[in-house]
């Protein structure tokens, strides 16, 4: 009897699981937003992502996320919401809920993460995975090092963490590279998103003569800014970030580092319904069609343009690294000697400005 | 090393900066003192900063827009009013409600506006008075709504001190009762200065979205309702204190992005503390020297019911 009972629960639970199995209940997949998916850029893309899920899958898949959630205690308990709500994987997308996306997958063993751009995968269930901004920043710093005619670039920077250092070296270098006396103004706004404080910081520079101005923020009020400067007879240029910002187009907005998501966010529900999910550090880029330069308008010049087209090319074909040595540390001292590539795991601890660039980073 | 600050320009951007905060905080006091605490200003605000930029973007007049934005604070507001004159709801729940609906709706409404291109404000065209070296570029060459809302402060500031309405307004925030039992409309009073908070806080948001920002993103205001509410604390009730907290504020926000940009050896972490450092500060020296708190209205809160 009361071995019939135990076989009894056993047979239910497996007929449970493999009912899961078998498709016939749709997976969930959560998504934790930083910001509002009318954002424009960052979260917009990845909302981008998972729209292209649901359609890839169809009913086999159901989505849920949260926007505006902020970094911080609110991040650990917006997840922990979602897994109780029964999400099978649960993509968290800003890099400040590293910590709250693995403690909240310890007391999850069965629930999938994937966290954006962060480094701890404390858990079995815990994944990483980042695009090479890195890849478009050399591009849209080539293009910055040639409009530029005060010689001087501005880069709104959000926070001093490895993938935003990575993305001011590599336009610094590559603008050096066609224009040795340019200057790189870097501006710290402790924000992944505030239109206000951004549009700020663009017209702190525009009034200190910066013309060309990239963002490492997620709204477009710098491209709004820098539009208004040239209404009022000013000549500044700009990047869309992480989306096209194609309403700027053809000036401020001259190309734009375009982030896709959709093909990793397909992969990965995909794994999950098949029941093939492994942890990974996922790290994509031009060759897997992540990271994409929007179109560069006629504002930029004909064979500055043809010369951006060419390094996307190699690029993408592996053919060239952005981060080939001889590149010297700020202090002088050798990092990269000729011909030598980064490696990965120097350049997701990066901290350090390349020779040339002044000033400190912040801790 | 690299730029260098011009002093005239970062003045005036400082004024662009400071307008909304501004707007927004003066009509929290008018609020205030009569009694009644809105933490909804958030909410109003962008409330306002939708319905302006949709009105300006849509007709391409940016004064349709600041009539929207008005129009669309004050609606929020008599919401808030409702609740808790009529009602009499908790003012401080009611409040946060208010600012979660108004993100919402906000969010909401602007479903379909982001990226697109409103209609630019332009500067008042003083002439001659411009053209004056310094002076001209701080104080004759701005867009009307900073002036506007350097009028607003003046005109409040002589209503609270030297019109019998205004002294009424005090007397209600100071004592409803008593107010009462000489015979005016609490009620009324407190919807109508409801109806102005939530008038100027929907007109910053329309600053935000229709000059200084100019466009439409969720979340536009970013918290600057809530640093408009401890403006009022800050200022202790008192317009042109109002107008110097708003300004202090926007200028050291300002003049830390200008101080990285220009390359200043001050460490980033203090410079961009440095807005909430120096209000803290001057509310400590502000309530060290009255040397008592007795400056908020004394029912600020309270909720009225005639028959108590």
């Amino acid at each position: 009897m009361k071995f019939s009972a135990m076989l009894a629960t056993v047979l239910s639970v497996g007929m449970v699981t493999s009912a899961a199995a078998d498709g016939h209940k749709p997976i969930t997949a959560g998504f934790v937003y930083v910001g509002p998916i009318g954002d424009g850029g960052w979260t917009y893309q990845h909302d981008q992502g998972r729209l292209a899920v649901e359609a890839e899958f169809g009913d086999k898949v159901e989505t849920v996320f949260q926007e505006s959630v902020p970094e911080g205690a609110d991040a650990e308990r917006v997840i922990t919401q979602m897994a109780l709500g029964g999400a099978d994987i649960i993509f968290t997308t800003s890099f400040g809920y590293m910590d709250a996306t693995n403690n909240v997958a310890a007391r999850f063993p069965d629930v999938k993460f994937e966290h954006a751009t962060g480094y701890k995968r404390e858990h079995p269930n815990v994944s990483t995975y980042d695009a090479r901004f890195y890849e478009g920043r050399a591009v849209i710093g080539h293009i910055a090092g040639n409009i530029t005619e005060t010689n001087k670039i501005g880069y709104i920077a959000s926070f001093p963490i490895p993938e935003v250092i990575q993305g001011i070296n590599s336009a610094y270098l590559h603008a050096a590279k066609v224009n040795p006396d340019v200057e790189m103004v870097v501006t710290w706004v402790y924000t992944w998103f505030d239109p206000a404080k951004e549009a700020d910081a663009a017209r702190a520079m525009i009034d200190q003569g910066v013309d060309v101005i990239m963002q490492h923020t997620d709204s477009t009020a710098p491209q709004a800014a820098a539009q208004e400067a040239n209404a009022n007879g000013g000549r500044v240029f700009t990047f869309g970030q992480a989306s096209d910002m194609a309403a700027f187009k053809p000036t401020p907005r001259v190309a734009s580092i375009i982030d896709d998501w959709a093909p990793y966010y397909i992969e990965r529900v995909g794994a999950v319904i098949d029941g093939t999910w492994e942890q990974t550090a996922h790290w994509g880029g031009m060759p897997e069609g992540e990271v994409v330069i929007g179109e560069i308008t006629d504002a930029v010049p004909a064979e500055v343009k043809a010369e951006a087209e060419e390094m996307v090319a190699q690029i993408t074909s592996g053919a060239y690294h952005p981060f080939t040595g001889p590149i010297n540390r700020q202090d002088g001292s050798v990092w990269l000697s000729e011909g030598e590539v980064a490696e990965d795991g120097a350049l997701l601890g990066m901290d350090f400005y390349v020779e040339g660039i002044t000033g400190d980073i912040p801790n | 090393m690299t730029g260098t600050i011009d002093p005239v320009l970062l003045i005036a951007s400082l004024m662009v900066a400071a307008t909304p905060i501004l707007l927004a905080a003066l009509g929290e006091m008018v609020v205030e003192k009569s009694g009644v605490q809105n933490l909804g200003v958030e909410g109003m605000m962008i409330t306002g900063a939708v319905a302006g930029f949709i009105a300006a973007a849509s007709t391409g007049s940016p004064w349709l827009g600041f009539a929207a934005a008005l129009v669309g604070g004050a609606a929020l507001s008599l919401v808030f009013a409702l609740l808790t004159q009529i009602l009499l709801s908790n003012q401080v729940a009611t409040g946060l409600a208010l600012t979660l609906f108004g993100l919402g709706l906000a969010s909401l409404l602007g479903q379909g506006w982001v990226g697109i291109k409103g209609p630019t404000m332009p500067r008042v065209d003083l002439g001659p008075l411009s053209d004056i070296p310094v002076l001209g570029r701080i104080l004759f060459n701005h867009d009307p709504m900073v002036y506007l809302s350097l009028a607003l402060v003046a005109a409040v500031w002589a209503f609270l001190r030297s019109t019998r309405a205004g002294l009424i307004l005090r007397a209600v925030g100071e004592s409803h009762d008593a107010a009462h039992a000489l015979g005016y409309p609490v009620r009324r009073v407190r919807t109508l200065a409801i109806a102005f908070g939530g008038a100027c806080a929907g007109l910053g948001g329309g600053y935000l979205s229709i000059v200084r920002v100019p466009q439409w993103t969720d979340g536009l205001t970013a918290g600057a309702g809530w640093i408009a509410l401890a403006i009022v604390v800050f200022a202790s009730w008192r317009a042109p204190r109002v107008l110097i907290g708003a300004y202090l504020f926007g200028g050291i926000s300002v003049l830390q992005l200008n101080l990285q940009t220009a390359g200043a050896r001050i460490p980033v972490e203090l410079l961009s503390a440095a807005p909430y450092l120096v209000t803290i500060l001057v509310l400590v020296l502000i309530s060290g020297r009255r040397g008592r708190s007795g400056s908020a209205p004394a029912d600020l809160g309270k909720s009225f019911h005639a028959s108590a």
